[in-house]
């Protein structure tokens, strides 16, 4: 056999054992009750964030003067599910349009974080040396700072806008994904495999994205997923402060629940749902996240 | 030891200086044109803007006003608030003392019930109350702060009327404050109705503040449990007939305490910060509170300040869990 039917013989090994494990485990995935539980409520939550426009019963900043009184908010009725706000507000069409945003603040923001942060990571990884050296303590000193912190920093520094709070949430992001990844490929360097494709002449770069990187994926997969919860929680208590989007009359999940907060005798329910959309969207991305980390190495269980 | 100390001291400098660099740039990017206009606010007058400019030497070269940026931190010199008009490190040193009150008293709640929860929850595995304790947790991460701060405040302030719903102490209370941790003042002054006083309005906060570390306690003290059951020396301790008791004190939990209190300092850490949420739902006159103030009324001057403050007290706290890590487990000495 040549070296070249080796080498293709023993990807396809590698390739083939792949398959196996990740069929292993979206296997064990769907048998954890927790997790499929978790599926279903992001299924849910994605699928409220994308058709939010025909699921809406009213437009999200539409008030309805006609039915509130200084101190009167009406609950749930028939008209208003789940009530109205301070400003006549329809709570269900603002929950749903919420969705949207606490979507896209997440995806992109812990997009945005995992990119710049796998990057680093990966050629802190793959390089070692000054380069590593030097990348890992900047990672550090941004981890010396509390996350929460760091994105009223950087959301302040930027401004009030939607951007600005997935560029702070996703900053936040950068030095958690460059070490986990690291992390991960430092201890894949030195394994067996590794070794085998460098005898047989595999090149650097090729042993690199080919081998090191799909093998150290598996926990970045775990990681994003309870990123994305974070990002969402993080989202709400930076609009929380104040720090959110820069339009007043958008429909925001941590907005909703500071505006709504000196209301809390008069329209307690003002509070509670955009307060529970939140957790319940939360939980969904934890209990998968929790589900993958199992199910990718069974020796989590517990 | 000594060793091990001094090495972690030399690693916080360049922690510390790539802080300040972080923070000096911060103020050069902000909003509204230099870093004096950031500081000095929107209704700055241009002799104002003078006088900062002349004060910080904002005319001379970067790396100039870096060292004097760094002389007048070190010198705990964080200039005046833009709202309050006041000296801000006044104002921290009126303000830190509550912060710290609520997460101690947050992480007492979360150690004091998060411990023997997981504790239990780990010797009755896979029983009722190790699944609610698993639900529980996660159900506890789940819920942002803000959220259940006001659901505690809803239930038990506006409609059981059993505890206050905002502020540290009664509005007509009198008592003295020496030390600004009003529990402490409290018993310190001998005063028993400010004790109580003090105490009943920490309680709301401190629980919704004290739930996520609640949640982490629990699953950590519940997985070191665990882990630790299944050891060697806890089955030779219960083979040389040491009563349940004595095995459960002496080699499990003393074991499985390790990774628990490193979560708890970790956690103490953040509580510190993670107080500004919490602190603004319950109106708690802590460094959040100031924060959030800051933020709102984009008083930089504070929040610079705030930031760097609590970022530099939180990595002092994670140097003393390293150290008190060091000094429990000795085979991370000669790491």
């Amino acid at each position: 056999m040549s070296i070249a039917e080796a080498e293709a013989s023993e990807l396809q090994l590698e390739s083939e054992q792949l398959v196996g494990r990740w069929a292993d485990a979206r296997q064990r995935l769907l048998r954890n009750p927790g997790a499929v539980v978790g599926i279903v409520l992001i299924l849910l939550f994605v699928l409220v964030a994308v058709f939010a426009p025909l699921l809406a019963p009213y437009d999200p900043t539409e008030q309805d003067l006609s039915i509130i009184r200084p101190g009167v908010y009406p609950g749930p009725s028939a008209e208003h599910w789940l009530g109205v706000d301070q400003l006549g507000r329809d709570i269900l069409s603002r929950i749903i349009y919420g969705a949207r945003s606490s979507l896209l603040i997440g995806v992109v923001s812990v997009g945005f974080g995992a990119a710049i942060g796998l990057t680093l990571g990966a050629l802190a990884g793959a390089f070692g040396g000054w380069a590593d050296t030097l990348t890992m303590r900047g990672m550090d000193m941004m981890l010396a700072i509390p996350g929460l912190l760091l994105a009223i920093g950087v959301a302040a520094a930027i401004g009030r806008s939607q951007l600005s709070v997935m560029i702070a949430i996703g900053v936040v992001n950068v030095p958690i994904f460059a070490r986990l990844l690291r992390g991960s490929m430092l201890s894949q360097r030195e394994s067996d495999y590794v070794l085998a494709a460098r005898a047989l002449g595999v090149r650097r770069g090729r042993i690199v994205l080919g081998h090191i990187v799909p093998n150290s994926i598996a926990p970045v997969i775990v990681q994003a997923t309870l990123a994305l919860a974070t990002a969402i929680i993080d989202a709400a208590g930076l609009a929380y402060l104040g720090l959110g989007s820069d339009d007043p009359g958008a429909p925001e999940w941590g907005r909703m629940l500071a505006e709504t907060q000196s209301f809390l005798q008069n329209a307690p329910h003002a509070a509670i749902f955009p307060g529970l959309a939140i957790v319940i969207s939360c939980l969904g991305f934890y209990l998968l996240g929790e589900g993958l980390r199992e199910a990718i190495d069974p020796k989590f269980r517990r | 030891m000594l060793k091990f100390t001094v090495r972690r001291l030399i690693q916080l400098v360049p922690i510390l200086i790539g802080l300040s660099i972080l923070v000096f740039i911060w103020i050069r990017a902000l909003p509204g044109g230099g870093p004096a206009e950031a500081l000095l606010g929107e209704r700055a007058t241009p002799e104002a803007v003078a006088r900062i400019r002349e004060l910080y030497g904002l005319d001379r070269p970067l790396w100039q006003q870096y060292l004097t940026y760094v002389e007048s931190v070190a010198r705990f010199d964080f200039g005046q608030s833009i709202v309050s008009r006041r000296n801000i490190t006044t104002e921290i040193s009126e303000r830190f003392p509550a912060t710290i009150e609520l997460s101690l008293a947050a992480m007492i709640f979360a150690a004091g019930i998060g411990i023997p929860l997981g504790f239990v929850a780990a010797k009755r595995y896979l029983g009722w109350i190790d699944q609610l304790s698993v639900a529980g947790s996660l159900l506890g991460v789940a819920i942002p702060v803000f959220f259940l701060g006001l659901l505690l405040k809803y239930v038990f302030a506006v409609k059981l009327h059993w505890l206050p719903t905002v502020g540290r102490s009664d509005a007509t209370s009198t008592a003295l404050h020496p030390t600004g941790f009003y529990v402490l003042d409290a018993i310190i002054t001998n005063d028993r109705v400010a004790l109580v006083d003090a105490v009943r309005h920490l309680i709301l906060p401190a629980i919704a503040l004290g739930t996520i570390p609640l949640a982490i306690i629990t699953r950590i003290t519940r997985a070191a449990v665990l882990d630790v059951v299944n050891e060697d020396y806890v089955r030779t301790a219960r083979a040389k007939g040491l009563g349940p008791r004595v095995v459960d004190r002496r080699h499990v939990l003393r074991n499985a305490m390790l990774p628990v209190i490193t979560i708890i300092g970790l956690q103490t850490g953040l509580l510190l910060s993670g107080a500004i949420l919490t602190e603004t739902v319950f109106a708690w006159g802590g460094m959040g509170q100031w924060m959030y103030q800051a933020i709102t009324f984009r008083d930089y001057a504070v929040l610079q300040a705030g930031i760097l403050f609590l970022a530099i007290v939180f990595v002092l706290v994670n140097l003393l869990v390293d150290l008190s890590y060091a000094v429990l487990d000795p085979r991370i000495r000669v790491r």
